[in-house]
């Protein structure tokens, strides 16, 4: 049966604490006092949604080899170079897949995973989809408040489901909440009040009636109701319309994560399968000119299905962001003298980005085949002086191995987005060491001996030419 | 190795210019005040030097690339000049190839000169610039201070050193070569400090913070160099030459392999080892009256003075504080006052650095003189800790 066999999801480590958002803008709109409460997630300045796609995927038990990867989003970061495909090559999952972007709507990764649950049908064995979004706000407007950056991914199949599909639907309506042209950095929307009424409050009950029927179940048997929105009660005013229990109603994350745009779908799913029950049903719903609802069932092979760290794992490792400027300048918001360092014009040159894309993305390194030594990166010459053989090193994928800081800094002069910048030598468990990046670092805790992890981020943004950098950095374990 | 040079190349003369922020200088000017100090100072003409090395290290604020900058601004007849480029290294390249050049027989008289102009940038520290199209894919973007801290945090967990005494040693460095550069009329920096400022500055690159880095200036430095015997023929007594030139390139075992402990420089083990074979030193200790090395960071030095043999692995910090390396020490270290107070026009440094050495050789050396010298030994680095290039020179009297 198609259905659900893996998922993920992925929260940035800072959260912006929404009282500092508040008191820097309720001078010019004192209603903005009604969202100070609680906190939200944000990005660190090496992050986007493809690097967020990447950790959602690394945090759920993929399958060996996957035959397509989807990535859905409306803030992707490049338009025309496939998103998907970046995530591929992160992932180190070959050649031989489908790669594909969805976006346009908030309904992007239910229709995404709409359409891998067909493929699932006609016998695809394992379809990624992953969700995530980093929306641009203006400064002190409601979605400045409301919104969260994050992601999320699910893995769908044709066996060995953790959730099964029951059925699904969909409402296509142009209904306008919200609209963003091509090429604009901010959303354009109307008042909530229709939103809610003529929108969230019509268009969702049809879908999940619709989606109901499709799988026979009842609205009184739904035990996880997801309705991403940040909209206040409205969840449970659509439960109510639809006649879905009021305690069915999931959490929307609001104040720990905020709305997570196309990614919040998906989200609320890991985090219901993170503590749903065998046979319970789920019913996900996402709303964008018209509405996805899909019902699933929960499997009993939802236990050996868990993520990594899953949604709960990612709220608790936050670290609270009282810095309001920070958040301005990393969301492209505030323009902020950066110093003539930062000047250093690096161009793209993606002929050398081809040929080292293995070693770059990818962070595949070599073992010698001769005297077993491993190095990154991959070289023609064994790095070992005992061995120094010519074209011995076999691939050597070593984003998920773990290594230990051997020497470090906190760089204060040279150009960071993040400074102090931090990096140093890190020593691989099992052998190999190379000078990296360290990111998310708590200086009160960072030493010689720290254990770190490989996390897949922005290396440098060409703003000149709109280019991104991804490269692997270290942050503690 | 080879047979080496010892005693085949003598020191002619050499010229300094005034190191510092020249706002009124063009690296010509820099060139010229140098080259004219060293050719009075040699007592040959211009139309003598038969061939002549450049060495600068950043093309993009200096005098840009190729030979051309040194034969046009100072009018070299027509003859054979080579521009070299290794990182901070650069300098004791332009003088390795001016010796070869001599001991080969290929020239009588040689020239080689270093000049960098690092105050065109309009910020303090070095130029920021790029490693190159794949090692800016791969390394991560580093400061000079951030790249050598690595050595303090290496050498901190190898050693089990606390922070506060290796701050402690690394304040002394730099306290010790400010004494020495307070002496030094050309020095960029001729103010002493105290440990406590040293210790109290604003942090660069943890640990090292403002005075534990050198100077960023400009400046030029010459040597013309000939062999001893027609040194003597020209009438010069009290010749002085090279007793040792060696270079070591990191292959990237530091950077990749899984046997460096991060607290030492293994490219400055091999070239000493191999220069002190090549000059005869047998106890380094013993025989090496004075050094400049390469203080780009108080740190380096400190780690240089173990890979030199003049002190104890893991005990150089202690050796500092005990003033082993101060102007009345065993070994003094930076008597002119080092990068730390000449500051790092890089492509000078390492002519800089001999040019003391042969200031001291002739008793020239004002208030800094040392008495009774041997042999001096002067040590340049350029790249990272992790990879880079190491050149030791020895020079002494001639007595072939």
């Amino acid at each position: 049966m198609p259905g659900i066999t893996a998922f993920g999801a992925y929260l940035p480590r800072r959260r912006l604490q929404r009282s500092v958002i508040a008191e820097a803008n309720t001078w010019f709109d004192a209603s903005l006092a009604a969202h100070a409460r609680g906190e939200r997630t944000m990005c660190n300045w090496d992050e986007d949604t493809v690097t967020m796609a990447v950790e959602a995927v690394r945090d759920m038990r993929m399958a060996d080899s996957v035959d397509a990867v989807i990535l859905a989003s409306t803030t992707l970061p490049f338009a025309d170079r496939q998103n998907a495909g970046i995530m591929a090559e992160a992932l180190n999952l070959g050649t031989a897949l489908r790669t594909m972007d969805v976006s346009g709507s908030q309904r992007a990764a239910t229709s995404a995973l709409m359409s891998a649950l067909d493929s699932a049908a006609a016998g695809a064995d394992a379809v990624v989809v992953a969700a995530a979004e980093k929306r641009k706000t203006r400064a002190g407007s409601p979605m400045e408040l409301l919104s969260g950056d994050g992601a999320a991914a699910v893995q769908v199949g044709h066996e060995n489901e953790i959730a099964t599909l029951l059925g699904s639907a969909t409402i296509s309506a142009d209904f306008i909440d919200h609209f963003r042209a091509s090429g604009d950095d901010f959303d354009y929307d109307w008042e909530e009040r229709w939103i809610r009424d003529e929108g969230w409050l019509k268009l969702v009950p049809e879908a999940v009636e619709r989606a109901l029927t499709a799988a026979g179940v009842n609205a009184a048997d739904i035990a996880h109701f997801i309705v991403p929105c940040h909209l206040r009660r409205v969840p449970e005013g659509v439960a109510k319309k639809c006649g879905i229990n009021a305690e069915a109603v999931t959490d929307p994350l609001l104040a720990k994560v905020g709305q997570c745009g196309v990614a919040h779908p998906l989200l609320l799913l890991a985090s219901v399968l993170g503590s749903a029950e065998p046979g319970q049903k789920i019913l996900v719903t996402a709303f964008g000119q018209g509405c996805d609802a899909l019902v699933f069932e929960v499997t009993a092979k939802i236990a050996d299905g868990q993520p990594v760290a899953g949604v709960e794992g990612w709220l608790a490792t936050g670290v609270a962001e009282t810095n309001y400027s920070k958040f301005l300048t990393y969301g492209g918001v505030m323009e902020r003298e950066y110093g003539k360092r930062a000047e250093l014009d690096r161009s793209p040159v993606l002929t050398a980005q081809y040929r080292n894309r293995a070693g770059v993305t990818g962070f595949i390194g070599g073992h010698c085949s001769k005297c077993g030594t491993v190095q990154y990166p991959k070289s023609i010459y064994c790095v070992n002086p005992n061995c120094g053989t010519k074209d011995t090193q076999e691939d050597h994928p070593m984003s998920k191995v773990p290594a230990t800081v051997r020497t470090y800094t906190a760089d204060r002069l040279v150009f960071s987005m993040d400074p102090p910048a931090y990096f140093g030598l890190v020593e691989f468990d099992g052998g190999g060491r190379t000078m990296v990046d360290f990111t998310e670092v708590d200086p009160e805790t960072f030493d010689v001996g720290q254990k770190t992890v490989m996390r897949f981020r922005i290396k440098y943004i060409d703003e000149r030419r709109g280019m991104r950098q991804y490269f692997w950095k270290a942050a503690p374990a | 190795m080879g047979r080496g040079i010892r005693d085949k190349v003598a020191i002619l003369g050499m010229g300094c210019s005034k190191f510092g922020e020249r706002w009124d200088a063009e690296p010509s000017d820099l060139m010229a005040e140098a080259f004219e100090e060293c050719v009075s100072d040699a007592g040959v003409e211009r139309s003598q030097i038969n061939a002549a090395w450049l060495s600068t290290a950043f093309d993009s604020v200096n005098v840009g690339p190729s030979a051309l900058p040194l034969a046009t601004s100072l009018r070299l007849p027509y003859i054979p000049v080579t521009h070299v480029e290794n990182m901070c290294a650069s300098g004791t390249e332009a003088f390795r190839g001016a010796c070869y050049a001599v001991a080969s027989g290929a020239a009588d008289f040689a020239l080689a000169m270093g000049v960098e102009k690092l105050k065109d940038t309009g910020y303090g520290g070095l130029p920021a610039r790029t490693r190159g199209v794949t090692n800016d894919m791969f390394a991560p973007n580093v400061s000079a201070p951030g790249a050598f801290a690595q050595l303090a945090a290496g050498y901190r967990g190898t050693h089990g050193l606390d922070k506060e005494d290796l701050k402690r040693a690394m304040a002394h460095v730099s306290v010790k070569s400010h004494a020495n550069g307070a002496k030094n009329p050309k020095a960029h920096l001729q103010r002493a400090i105290t440990s406590e400022q040293a210790i109290g500055a604003p942090m660069i690159a943890e640990p090292i913070g403002l005075f534990d880095c050198c100077g960023v200036s400009d400046g030029a430095a010459c040597a013309i160099v000939t062999t001893p015997e027609i040194a003597m023929e020209l009438g010069k007594t009290n010749i002085v030459t090279v007793k040792a030139l060696q270079l070591s390139v990191s292959n990237g075992e530091e950077a990749g392999f899984n046997n460096w402990n991060g607290a030492h420089f293994k490219t400055t083990r091999i070239a000493a080892q191999r220069a002190y074979e090549e000059a005869g030193v047998a106890d380094p200790r013993k025989e090496i009256r004075a050094t400049e090395v390469h203080d780009c960071f108080s740190i380096t030095e400190l780690v240089t003075m173990e890979d030199l043999g003049l002190a104890d692995e893991g005990q150089a910090w202690r050796a500092v504080l005990d003033g082993r390396f101060d102007a009345d020490g065993e070994t003094p270290c930076q008597i002119d006052g080092g990068l730390k107070c000449f500051g790092h026009p890089i492509g000078a440094s390492g002519l800089r650095m001999l040019y003391e050495m042969y200031l001291q050789f002739h008793g020239r050396a004002g208030d800094r003189q040392l008495d009774d010298m041997k042999l001096g030994l002067t040590h340049n680095l350029g790249g990272h800790p992790v990879q880079n290039v190491c050149s030791i020179s020895i020079v002494g009297h001639y007595d072939g």
